[in-house]
């Protein structure tokens, strides 16, 4: 299972990280998401996936899983939605006030 | 377990949760956030008194001990760094209640730059890698807020680049710690320094530290500061003070503390990377300050020089050469901000960002003109002022232990820096006065005022060096023996 989930997170980083050599704005911000769920899915695999029992109190068993990666990701998940949805309307917002999508054509100030 | 830890990221926090409810009344707004500026700084001051007499105070939340929970430590690195970012913040918020502009006040400034400070002096305080990158972002997301606020063509231009450069390095620092728990399993400071002495720093976490410095040096602007000159070009001049003085200096603090307390084994590798960054990024900077003829760039790029600079101190790596990193960093950031004041009241006199355009300004303003003089020596490293006595120790440290190059690197560079800012002062104080005092788009009234509390400082903490140098001095012996920091964590 590690072995698999380790291959996922490969794949999404790559689609992500083409995704962000894009020219268009809203390509760049998908690929920002899909880098995130990469390096999320990494972090829960590199915890262990399941090495035993769940870690709850009263339970007799001789080994749990480390459930601090799951609170990681937790943490980590809410703050990715938060720079995703920030991200969203900024790219929204300056599509809509420069007129274009397109990085190219974002490039410099006037008096350089 | 010292609870006065928490209240340096509690104040703010709580301040700007207040102002929401506030949010068109602006004199509130105002008054509020300078009542819980002057707290904050009160609040440190306290607790570097504590800590310089009965060492380092840390506080477990929830009361779950060390390597298990939480934990807020505060050594004199950290709160010296945090008084600076309060008495920085003080005075770019007293600047910015003249020049910012009414429909950014009502638009949650000040509660976006109080949420800033939590993540800053989070970042400073904590004692764990996971709570570094949540605090990071906590700081990055109110700076994307704070450099779009306004909305102008230009800002929302400038903020893409930044908001996809820091959400790309935020994802590889998520990485970075889930290969390091990984290896080591664990996340706290003190006891990831703990195991990896006890087994060995191999390859494998020599190269996880390097990824890791990467990460930071995306966020301090160490080599890869691409979407420095932009972003913070295009703020209003108060909000790019306060991004000059503090966001890369949580950059610089991480690799610091990284760097100090927990991959110290293989210095041979990841320290001397640091120094030839560091160089790179002088010189880099250095070009880049000397080659624009706008204000606001050449004071970017100074930005990025200084940082250069800073990380000689960690490559040297011996306890005086870090005092002057230490003393060099609280010197940046007060005179980067007093700098950058300085350079938005040019500018709003002016009307223009252009050196060729401005001449002869300290014919009517005679106090802005010698202001900017001083700092532009205390820049440079001209004794008495604060940037000669951390140029001084570092330097020393390096000729000591051999860093030649990076030594006449940091020397060379000093001088580009000076000759960058004189251009500023020589382009825009002397020469005909091309402006009267009616031709002037702003009035200097009450923007001096802060300005002055900085300058003044700059002063004092070169004139003050005894005073100052007990605690930079204890600072110092905690970054270079890590044992100390150990026990005041594991052993409480």
């Amino acid at each position: 299972m590690e072995i698999l989930m380790s291959v996922l997170a490969g794949i999404l980083f790559t689609a992500g990280t083409y995704l962000v050599l894009a020219k268009s704005l809203i390509r760049i911000v998908l690929g920002t998401a899909i880098i995130g769920h990469g390096a999320l899915l990494l972090l829960l695999t590199m915890g262990g996936i399941k090495t035993g029992a769940p870690p709850l109190l009263g339970l007799e068993s001789a080994s749990y899983t480390d459930p601090l990666p799951q609170a990681l990701i937790l943490t980590a998940i809410v703050i990715n939605f938060g720079t995703l949805g920030f991200f969203l309307v900024l790219s929204y917002r300056s599509y809509q006030e420069l007129g274009t999508d397109d990085m190219e054509e974002l490039r410099g100030t006037e008096d350089e | 377990m010292n609870n006065l830890v928490i209240l340096p990221l509690l104040i703010p926090l709580l301040t700007g949760v207040l102002l929401i409810f506030f949010r068109k009344q602006i004199r509130v707004q105002r008054y509020v956030t300078t009542v819980s500026l002057l707290l904050l700084m009160a609040v440190t001051i306290v607790l570097i008194h504590q800590v310089s007499v009965e060492g380092i105070q840390t506080l477990n939340l929830g009361g779950w001990e060390p390597p298990y929970g939480i934990v807020l430590v505060a050594d004199m690195f950290a709160l010296l760094l945090v008084l600076a970012t309060a008495i920085v913040t003080f005075c770019c918020v007293l600047y910015g209640f003249r020049t910012i502009g009414e429909e950014r006040e009502k638009h949650y400034l000040y509660t976006f730059i109080h949420f800033m400070i939590v993540g800053i002096m989070g970042s400073f305080l904590t004692g764990d890698l996971f709570n570094l990158f949540v605090f990071f972002e906590v700081m990055l997301l109110s700076s994307y807020i704070l450099i779009s606020l306004g909305g102008e063509k230009s800002q929302l231009r400038e903020s893409l680049k930044y908001v996809v450069i820091n959400i790309v390095s935020s994802m590889f620092f998520l990485v970075a710690i889930g290969y390091l728990y990984a290896i080591t399993g664990t996340l706290n400071f003190a006891d990831l320094s703990v195991r990896i002495a006890e087994t060995g720093q191999d390859g494998l976490i020599t190269t996880v530290a390097i990824f890791l410095l990467l990460v930071f040096a995306i966020k301090a602007a160490l080599l890869m500061f691409f979407w420095l000159p932009g972003a913070y070009v295009v703020p209003p001049m108060a909000i790019s003070a306060m991004f000059a003085a503090l966001l890369t200096k949580v950059g610089i603090y991480s690799i610091f503390r990284t760097f100090t307390l927990i991959f110290y084994h293989e210095t041979a590798i990841t320290h001397e990377l640091i120094g030839w960054l560091g160089v790179a990024t002088m010189v880099l900077g250095g070009i880049g300050a000397v080659a624009y003829w706008d204000l606001r760039r050449i004071l970017a790029y100074n930005v990025i020089i200084a940082v250069g600079f800073i990380m000689i101190g960690l490559a040297v790596f011996t306890e005086g050469a870090l005092a002057g990193s230490i003393y060099y960093l609280i010197h940046d950031m007060i005179v980067k901000a007093l700098l950058f004041l300085l350079g938005g009241v040019m500018i709003g006199l002016t009307g223009t960002n252009q050196l060729r355009e401005m001449s002869g300004m300290i014919r009517n303003h005679a106090l802005l003109g010698w202001m900017f003089f001083l700092a532009a020596f205390a820049l440079a490293g001209v004794p008495p002022l604060s940037g000669f006595i951390g140029k001084l120790l570092t330097l020393q440290g390096a000729i000591d232990e051999g860093f030649y190059v990076m030594a006449a690197t940091g020397l060379i560079t000093s001088l580009m820096v000076l000759y960058s800012v004189m251009k500023i002062f020589m382009n825009g104080f002397w020469g005909e006065n091309q402006l009267s005092v009616e031709d002037e788009k702003m009035s200097t009234k009450g923007l001096l005022f802060p300005c002055a509390i900085l300058a003044i400082l700059s002063v004092g903490l070169g004139v003050g060096v005894e005073w100052v140098n007990v605690y930079v001095l204890q600072a110092a012996e905690v970054l270079n023996n890590p044992q100390v920091y150990i026990d005041a964590v594991l052993q409480n």
